[in-house]
């Protein structure tokens, strides 16, 4: 079992404080871009409602969706693939490549593909595959993964950039000018597609009534690779299934104005047939997203569409980086989904929140992402998975709280006489919660004390 | 069992997911007083730029705008001077050199500046991807308000491909510093031809 631990990992990414407050700032940057963007829609509400509706309905008859998909995909000339996990996916992917004897691969982002770890799987059976969204590029040159699912580099700094291309790609060691390194990478990717023999693209919406695909770029790498080689790969989860096209008037006005405030991507793209002379096909993978329709509590998280507004919202993830989760999707989204998917490996996760709520406030599909993570917690200490120090504690609160006449005398007690101690004392080891901070100032009158006050008044 | 038979099985096994039906959107999202200017806007806001002309003025427009440019690629029903011929090229390869692409755009769409592509007499679909940069010539009577309107117009039957198109390509992936002209065009036109 993985010794993965949310608040240890957190702990590496503050250490560089002057980073941490850089990278609060940089996502701060772009939530507020959101809310101008989605201020400037005055149907805002109504198209989240519609898009939580769509969401539901599909998932609702997901089975018969996903049938009439893979039919009309066929009909099309599409070939359709299902896999049950990431593993079969894997091996279909290669399938493909080997028949149509590829060695280099261009993939465009694709978060699915790097929950099925599918670089390293087809880098060991010597295909060549370039993650081609510049983001990506950057952390694949780097060795690591992308810290977040549309900003992949938003953790480094152009200086970090520029080092990392000075040793891949030959560029100024001294120049870390934006425009001057995307120029260096626009040179170097394009003879990547020009010389690949496959183009690997994810997805961001499939519609069942079109069988057709819906990928968005504002780079365009997903259109050079889908359009110059010609065998086009497109590998989605089961819940990127939409009922209709004019579905796609809903999520394409939500999608990029909650990512970054944009009012739309650069491209959006509807693949529906290969290039001519060409092969299209098309991954369909489960890999452990059933369950999810069987939890009336975590059911919802499979409407996400992958924006980014809850990471960028949040107060935990803005000062404790994607690379703490630990997982391919970071945040509250990738903390709800990791927790349920995996909850003995990433059994910290859903405690790495602060219960604002602010994400569920700007999620486009309107999942109760807070209310999930509460859940979490009960469903860990019900499993018994959490923390002996947690699980004592979270006892001892029940056992306390149970004994509402101990309480107020014990709250009462602490009142008085925390302001009296030494510091010292206050933050002992076993006080786990003033590591990092301070015990707030004691209140004078308990809040059941000022209550019944002025109850009386009244 | 296949694997997609046990996909279908765990999905319909216990899925509580609750049936709300879907919501129609006739006659739905914002509207504006000046479609065009709102187009224009926005297409200046994500670093593309839009014109107005007669079409008489087409090609002076565009050798204008180009004029150090060498290998123009047009599939433009408006615009046939180009000097390179995208649709007579066996291999899309063979586009990489392509400076200028000159492609009809069907409609446009005002909310965001986006520009339906999708043509028919189009052989190679890199072209609007891999040309260094984009003109879009579109006929002033096609603009649309929303993506819903868009969507009405689309009939999907019959195409295999198509795009929306907003402005030359571009990243903010490098400490959110936004870049025009990432892997696609680093300009992007759009001609409202009067």
């Amino acid at each position: 079992m993985s010794l993965y631990n949310h608040p240890l990992k957190a702990k590496e990414f503050v250490r560089n404080d002057e980073r941490m407050h850089w990278h609060d700032k940089a996502l701060w940057f772009v939530r507020e871009k959101r809310d101008l963007a989605s201020k400037s829609i005055p149907e805002w509400e109504k198209l989240r409602t519609y898009a939580a509706q769509i969401k539901s309905h599909t998932m609702a008859n997901l089975d018969k969706y996903l049938l009439e998909f893979e039919a009309n995909a066929k009909k099309r000339g599409i070939k359709v693939h299902f896999a049950k996990d990431a593993k079969e996916h894997n091996e279909i992917v290669y399938k493909i490549l080997k028949e149509n004897r590829v060695e280099k691969v261009v993939k465009s982002k694709s978060m699915l593909t790097e929950e099925c770890r599918l670089n390293p799987f087809l880098e060991k059976r010597g295909i060549e595959v370039v993650d081609t969204d510049l983001g990506e590029r950057i952390v694949q040159l780097r060795k690591e993964t992308p810290s977040h699912i549309v900003l992949p580099a938003i953790h480094l700094k152009k200086e970090d950039v520029a080092k990392t291309f000075h040793e891949k790609i030959g560029t100024d060691e001294d120049n870390s000018d934006p425009s001057y390194l995307t120029n260096a990478a626009r040179e170097n990717l394009r003879q990547k597609f020009l010389n690949a023999q496959a183009g690997i693209t994810g997805v961001n919406f499939a519609v069942a009534k079109t069988g057709g695909v819906v990928v968005c770029t504002n780079e365009g790498n997903a259109d050079m690779g889908a359009t110059l080689p010609k065998l086009h790969i497109a590998c989605m989860g089961i819940e990127k299934i939409i009922p209709r096209a004019e579905d796609l008037g809903v999520f394409t006005r939500l999608l990029a104005r909650s990512a970054t405030g944009q009012p739309i991507t650069s491209y959006t793209s509807h693949f529906h047939s290969s290039v001519e002379n060409g092969e299209m096909h098309i991954v369909i993978v489960d890999n452990k997203r059933t369950p999810f329709l069987q939890s009336n509590s975590y059911k919802n998280a499979l409407n996400c569409i992958r924006c980014g507004a809850c990471m960028n919202t949040c107060p935990v993830y803005r000062r404790s980086g994607g690379h703490s989760y630990d997982y391919v999707i970071p945040g509250p989204i990738g903390s709800t989904l990791g927790s349920f998917r995996d909850p003995k490996i990433y059994k910290t996760l859903s405690f790495a929140c602060s219960l604002c709520g602010s994400c569920s406030n700007v999620c486009p599909v309107k999942i109760d992402l807070d209310s999930q993570l509460y859940t979490h917690r009960q469903d860990l200490r019900e499993k018994n998975i959490i923390s002996n120090k947690k699980r004592v504690t979270m006892q001892f609160a029940v056992w306390l709280m149970n004994r509402p006449l101990l309480f107020s005398f014990i709250s009462k007690l602490a009142r008085k006489t925390i302001p009296l101690l030494p510091k010292a004392v206050i933050y002992n080891k076993y006080n786990i919660w003033g590591k990092h901070r301070d015990i707030p100032q004691m209140p004078a009158k308990s809040f059941k004390e000022i209550y019944k006050e002025e109850f009386k008044n009244d | 069992m296949t694997s997609k038979e046990i996909i279908l099985q765990n999905i319909r096994k216990n899925n509580l997911v609750k049936d709300l039906g879907l919501p129609s959107y006739s006659n739905f999202g914002i509207k504006f007083d000046d479609p065009y200017s709102k187009f224009n806007q926005m297409l200046e806001s994500v670093g593309g730029k839009t014109l107005f002309i007669k079409k008489e003025e087409i090609e002076d427009t565009i050798f204008n705008l180009f004029s150090k440019e060498k290998e123009i690629a047009s599939n433009s029903l408006y615009f046939k001077k180009g000097n390179f011929f995208p649709n007579e090229q066996e291999d899309a390869h063979l586009l990489k050199n392509i400076d200028v692409a000159v492609v009809d755009g069907n409609f446009a769409v005002a909310e965001n500046a986006a520009v339906w592509v999708s043509n028919k007499n189009n052989r190679h679909r890199t072209l609007y991807f891999i040309a260094q940069n984009i003109v879009i010539l579109v006929d002033k009577k096609d603009i649309v308000h929303n993506m819903h309107e868009a969507y009405e117009k689309i009939s999907f039957e019959n195409i295999s491909y198509g795009t929306f198109i907003s402005g030359p390509s571009k990243t903010a992936d490098i400490e959110q510093s936004l870049v025009i002209g990432a892997h696609g065009p680093k300009s992007g036109y759009v001609i409202f031809i009067e």
